[in-house]
């Protein structure tokens, strides 16, 4: 017999809200340990798959499309953030020859 | 070995694998261990019947902004030795934050579902790509749309950023 989604086979959805809770807090906790930009970045890119974790296990608990639909929307903006923070980044990296998030203390004037 | 298990099993390497990104010292090694937590989350994806995002999230994540990452960290050649450290304190007070937050989400969260499971027998094939392309295209036309917009957005914002100020300014 096939089973028709993971939820009914015993999976309660309680397990992916802790799951995805975890990964946001792991992310959360990079943004605030780490002081290289780039890492910064990848730690929100973590946080932003930990809610699309959750939204797909409630779109498939809920058999509703709409929650996937929003995911690939997340993902939509995601990739345009990468692109125009990685570049900021570049930009300066190449004035002021570091990552490290403490140079936009400079940004004050 | 029953489904649950195999959740369980692929929740920890999950959470293992995006505790390493945070971790370790080297950011190549950061950006690597972040592929394989995008890996996992695909299994997870696929796991609960959503096998278009599962595609989807491996070609764009994977494939796209993380090779993305990976570029700029070999263009500005960051090593280890010139790697930023934070103070112990910050370290401690960021994992209690962190830990607050945890706790508060859970407790927010924990019995907050209180409608059931679909019972619908169709439920396994709302993920795949023709059932989503379809509503893609009819109730979502106009964000859709939309995001093309803020595509050519950030192309456009990429490129001039990219561009040395003197370039510009001529």
């Amino acid at each position: 017999m096939v089973l028709a989604t993971i939820f009914q086979s015993g999976v309660s959805i309680e397990f992916y809200i802790v799951l995805s809770t975890i990964l946001f807090v792991i992310g959360m906790i990079g943004v605030m340990i780490r002081r290289n930009a780039i890492i910064l970045l990848m730690c929100i890119e973590l946080m932003l798959n930990a809610v699309n974790l959750l939204m797909v296990a409630f779109s498939t608990y809920f058999g509703q499309a709409d929650g996937q639909i929003f995911v690939f929307f997340i993902m939509v903006v995601a990739a345009a953030e990468a692109t125009v923070g990685l570049s900021i980044l570049v930009m300066a990296y190449r004035n002021l020859r570091t990552t490290d998030v403490s140079i936009f203390n400079k940004l004050k004037g | 070995m029953n489904l649950e298990t195999i959740a369980i099993i692929l929740g920890g390497l999950t959470i293992g694998s995006a505790l390493m990104v945070i971790i370790s010292k080297h950011p190549v090694r950061s950006v690597l261990y972040l592929v394989l937590t995008f890996f996992m989350i695909s299994a997870n994806y696929i796991l609960m019947n959503a096998q278009f995002i599962a595609i989807v999230n491996i070609i764009v994540y994977a494939g796209a902004i993380m090779v993305l990452f990976l570029f700029v960290l070999m263009l500005l050649n960051l090593s280890r030795e010139n790697e930023p450290k934070s103070s112990i304190m910050v370290k401690l007070s960021a994992v209690i934050a962190g830990g607050t937050l945890f706790t508060v989400f859970i407790a927010a969260l924990k019995d907050g579902v209180a409608v059931a499971a679909t019972t619908a027998t169709d439920a396994d094939s709302i993920g795949l790509v023709e059932n989503l392309g379809h509503l893609l295209f009819t109730k979502y036309v106009l964000p859709f749309e939309v995001s093309s917009v803020l595509f050519i957005a950030a192309m456009v914002g990429a490129v001039l950023l990219a561009k040395r100020e003197k370039q510009i300014i001529e």
